[in-house]
């Protein structure tokens, strides 16, 4: 088999629809050579009709990264498929209404907590509960949005987002020793269901296509996709820690 | 295919998707008003249609499909 992945296990979470910038990870990677694990959260049967749309049917095991007998036997339910993982991509965020939409001095702090152990903590979980499987070289890859600015109507999902970026820089540091990278792709705004469940989200997608210099298509999941597999693969031996934009340029300018 | 033929399919698909009783399913029946069919189920719909009927519905269609009546006739018209 060749291809960028040839060969290689990957877990990947985070797949609802086939607009899930997950399903064009798996998707890209089975056409890459990869052999592909996923895990679906809450409306399972969808998780399984989308899994039936890849290229090759994978597998869909659940996983509720707040559940804590989910997240200890997900090693075992993954090697009643695959004998040990290469990659693992995180795509997991939530937050409750209140959370977003402006909701930012107002929101209690129940829905904040749950808004930071979904979104952020779940990717130190997700990483202890696979790393039995994983070994020199391999690799995790998160998913961000921007979170050095405040945006509209982002609010404390942005805070949860800061707090990935540097539990992804935590998880590079203390896994390096075992040979094992954490990186991050910041994607511009992309039409997923996790977007459309955003109120207000639109309000900076037109900004976004209008200033980024090589402009930008809020359809478009499979440039961040294939961000994600370039740092899964073995060419980017050296690098942890980091966090890629896949945002048409838009980070780069003021204006 | 038939309208009827549609509607039962799509019948069959509710009930699976959202435990929504066949026999409520009626052209007139708004999806989310009467027959609580909330938006994440919705999604399920929409894709448990697409392979049972062969036919694409893209998300900015899937806005204007109101009523069972609706999504029938997207169907019936693209299928």
């Amino acid at each position: 088999m060749s291809g960028l992945l040839a060969g290689k296990r990957l877990l990947v979470t985070g797949i609802i629809t086939d607009q899930s910038i997950a399903f064009s990870v798996a998707k890209l990677a089975q056409e890459q050579g990869a052999t592909v694990v996923l895990t679906g959260f809450g409306r399972l049967s969808l998780v399984e009709r989308i899994a039936k749309r890849l290229p090759k049917e994978a597998p869909v095991i659940e996983l509720d990264v707040q559940n804590k007998e989910h997240l200890d036997g997900l090693a075992d339910k993954v090697r009643e498929h695959v004998d040990g993982l290469d990659g693992v991509v995180h795509s997991i965020g939530f937050a409750p209404q209140s959370c977003l939409g402006g909701g930012f001095m107002s929101a209690p702090w129940e829905d904040v907590a749950t808004a930071l152990h979904v979104s952020t903590y779940s990717y130190k979980s997700l990483a202890s509960a696979a790393l039995p499987l994983m070994g020199q070289g391999s690799a995790f890859v998160g998913l961000t949005f921007d979170a050095q600015l405040a945006w509209p109507v982002y609010d404390w999902m942005g805070v949860a987002k800061a707090g990935l970026e540097s539990a992804s820089r935590y998880l590079a540091l203390h896994l390096g020793s075992q040979g094992i990278r954490s990186n991050l792709v910041s994607a511009g705004p992309l039409r997923t269901m996790a977007a459309k469940s955003i109120p207000g989200f639109e309000k900076f997608e037109d900004e976004w296509v209008r200033r980024a210099p090589l402009g930008w298509d809020l359809g478009d999941q499979e440039s961040a996709a294939k961000a994600c597999l370039a740092l899964l693969s073995d060419w980017f031996p050296a690098t942890t820690g980091e966090i890629i934009h896949v945002d048409g340029g838009f980070h780069a300018v003021g204006a | 295919m038939t309208r009827d033929e549609i509607i039962a399919g799509l019948a069959e698909i509710l009930e699976e998707v959202a435990g929504v009783n066949p026999d409520d399913v009626a052209e007139e029946k708004s999806f989310t008003d009467d027959l609580d069919v909330d938006s994440l189920s919705m999604v399920e719909v929409v894709v448990a249609a697409e392979e049972k009927f062969d036919v694409k519905i893209p998300d900015n269609e899937v806005q204007n499909l109101k009523t069972v009546g609706d999504a029938v006739s997207y169907i019936e018209s693209n299928a």
